[in-house]
C-alpha cells in the first residue's frame, strides 16, 4: 500500500503524521512544491517583516510516527490520472498510489499590470520573505496592495520598523469583507492612528520604473501616483489544483469535496482521494448549505487529520462513517500591539457587538438566522475559552439538527 | 510523558488550551496559566499517558509551537 500526499505545508504535515498515528503502516510519500521541510506561514507576514527575525523557528517539528515518510521536495506534482492511482511529479517520476492526500494548498494572486517586475513582491513563501527582506532594509516608501489581513500585517509591521506605508484597497474599508463596516472602520482609525496611509477605493493601474526598471512608483486608478521602492501585493490566493486536471473534478474553486473531505469525482466521493487544508472546498456547518474553502491557520491542521483519519479507515477496509468535518475554524491577526483574534466564520451581515467597545477590547459577534457562526475578538483574551465554546455549541446544534432531519 | 512550554515563544493565542482542557488553562486576563509557575520556561510533572491525543494535539496547533512534548 501506497499514500502520496500532495502538499508539504501545514496540512501535508498533519494529514500523514495522522495516517501513521491512525495505523497506516504501508509506504508514504510527501510531495512538495518548495524545497522546504514544512513550516509556520503565520509569522511571514507579522515577525517576518520586523528587523529581527529568526527563520530557524518556522520549520514543524515531524512528529516520531511519521519519521520515516519519503520527503519529494522542490517536485510539485504536475498532473494525477485518478483512474490509473497515479501521480506525476515535475521531474517526470511517476508516483503510483492507493491512497491520495490532495494538500496542495494556495498560491499568492499576482497582479498583471503594465511595468517593471523588480521591487514587486508577494509573501506566501519563506523564499518570498527572503527576497523581501533583502530589499527592505534599503526600502523607504512601501506600498501594499490589498487591506486584507495579509495586506494589513505587513502594513502594520512596516510602520513598526519606521518606513512609509501607503495601503491601495479597491474595497472603502480595510479587511471589510471578513470584518464588516464597524470593525473595519475600527482598524482603519488605528492603522491611521499610527501613520499608515489609505488609499481606498482605488486600484493599481500600472508600475512606473526608474532607469533599472525597478519599481519606484505606482499609478492609480484615480490618476495620481504614489512614491515606491518596495510594493507587497497581497490581493488574494489561488488554489493550487491545476494538476489533478482532467478526471472529472470540480476545480472552480479548490478542489470540491463532500462534508467528509472526499473528493467528488464526476460527483461521486471517493474514498481514496481526500482533501485538506486551503485547497479543500467543503460543506462546514457554519457555511449553511454553501461549499467553500476556509484558509484559516487551524482548519489546515484539523482537516488534514480528519481526512486522514477517514483515508487510514478506508484504506484498511473499515466502512465506519464518522461525521462531516466540523471543526472550530480559527485564526488571528497581530497588527501593532493588536490581537485580533477569529473564531468560527466570521463576515456575516448581522454583526453585533457583544462585548467591550469599539474603541478599546471589543467581542463582535456575526450571525446567521440568529445563531452565532462568527466572533471576532480584538483583545479580551480572558474571553477565547468562552467565545470559542459558544461556536462549538452552534456546531453541535446545526449537525445536531442535520442528524435529527435524516 | 513531561511538556516544556518555553514561554518567551508562547503568545498567549490559548489553542492548547482547546485542545488539552486538563493541561492548559489562561488566566481571567487572557494569559497562560503556566506564567504564574515560570518566567522562562515551564515543565510539567508527570502528566498521564491518556492525555496524550490532547497533549500533542496542543502542540501541534500551538501557532508559536511553543510546546515540546517528552516521553
Amino acid at each position: 500500500m501506497h499514500v502520496v500526499v500532495a502538499g508539504a505545508g501545514m496540512a501535508g504535515l498533519r494529514s500523514a503524521e495522522a495516517l501513521r498515528k491512525a495505523g497506516f503502516g504501508g509506504e508514504l510519500t510527501i510531495v512538495g512544491a518548495e524545497p522546504h521541510m514544512p513550516y509556520n506561514r503565520p509569522p511571514l507576514s507579522k515577525d517576518g517583516i520586523a528587523a529581527a527575525f529568526d527563520a530557524a523557528q518556522l520549520p514543524f517539528r515531524v512528529a516520531r510516527a511519521a519519521a520515516d515518510l519519503n520527503w519529494r521536495l522542490g517536485q510539485p506534482a504536475v498532473s494525477a490520472d485518478l483512474a490509473a492511482r497515479t501521480v506525476t511529479l515535475a521531474d517526470g517520476a511517476v508516483l503510483g498510489w492507493d491512497g491520495l492526500v490532495v494538500a496542495t494548498g494556495v498560491r499568492s494572486r499576482r497582479l498583471s499590470l503594465p511595468g517593471p517586475q523588480a521591487g514587486r513582491h508577494a509573501i506566501r513563501t519563506l523564499d518570498d520573505l527572503t527576497a523581501l527582506r533583502a530589499e527592505l532594509a534599503a526600502a523607504r516608501h512601501i506600498v501594499v496592495v490589498g487591506g486584507g489581513f495579509i495586506g494589513s500585517e505587513v502594513a502594520a509591521a512596516a510602520r513598526v520598523r519606521g518606513l512609509d506605508v501607503t495601503v491601495i484597497e479597491p474595497e472603502p474599508l480595510p479587511m471589510r469583507r471578513p470584518l464588516g463596516d464597524e470593525l473595519a472602520a475600527e482598524l482603519l482609525r488605528r492603522h491611521e492612528q499610527r501613520g499608515v496611509r489609505f488609499r481606498l477605493g482605488t486600484l493599481p493601474v500600472a508600475f512606473e520604473g526608474d532607469d533599472r526598471d525597478r519599481v519606484r512608483a505606482v499609478a492609480l486608478s484615480d490618476g495620481t501616483a504614489l512614491d515606491a521602492d518596495l510594493v507587497v501585493e497581497s490581493v488574494g490566493s489561488v488554489p493550487n489544483v491545476e494538476w489533478l486536471d482532467g478526471n472529472g473534478l470540480d476545480l472552480a474553486d479548490g478542489v470540491a469535496c463532500d462534508e467528509r473531505l472526499r473528493v467528488l469525482a464526476h460527483g461521486e466521493a471517493r474514498d481514496d482521494v481526500v482533501a485538506a487544508g486551503d485547497a479543500a472546498r467543503y460543506p462546514h456547518p457554519l457555511l449553511f448549505g454553501a461549499s467553500r474553502r476556509i484558509e484559516h491557520w487551524t482548519v489546515a491542521t484539523d482537516s488534514g487529520k480528519y481526512a486522514a483519519a477517514a483515508l487510514a479507515r478506508s484504506l484498511a477496509g473499515d466502512q465506519t462513517e464518522s461525521g462531516g468535518f466540523a471543526a472550530v475554524p480559527t485564526f488571528w491577526s497581530d497588527q501593532y500591539e493588536l490581537r485580533i483574534q477569529s473564531f468560527g466564520v466570521a463576515g456575516l451581515p448581522d454583526v453585533r457587538i457583544l462585548e467591550g467597545d469599539l474603541e478599546g477590547e471589543v467581542a463582535v459577534g456575526y450571525h446567521h438566522d440568529g445563531l452565532l457562526a462568527g466572533v471576532v475578538l480584538i483583545g479580551l483574551g480572558g474571553r477565547y475559552v468562552h467565545y470559542r465554546a459558544r461556536i462549538a455549541d452552534t456546531i453541535r446544534a446545526l449537525t445536531q439538527a442535520e442528524t435529527t432531519v435524516l | 510523558m513531561r511538556i516544556t512550554v518555553d514561554l518567551n515563544k508562547c503568545n498567549d493565542h490559548g489553542q492548547c488550551v482547546f485542545s488539552a482542557p486538563a493541561v492548559f488553562s489562561l488566566d481571567s486576563d487572557g494569559k497562560l496559566s503556566f506564567r504564574r509557575k515560570a518566567t522562562v520556561s515551564y515543565v510539567s510533572g508527570e502528566l498521564d499517558e491518556s492525555l496524550r491525543d490532547d497533549i500533542e494535539e496542543a502542540a501541534d496547533v500551538c501557532p508559536l509551537q511553543a510546546i515540546t512534548v517528552e516521553d
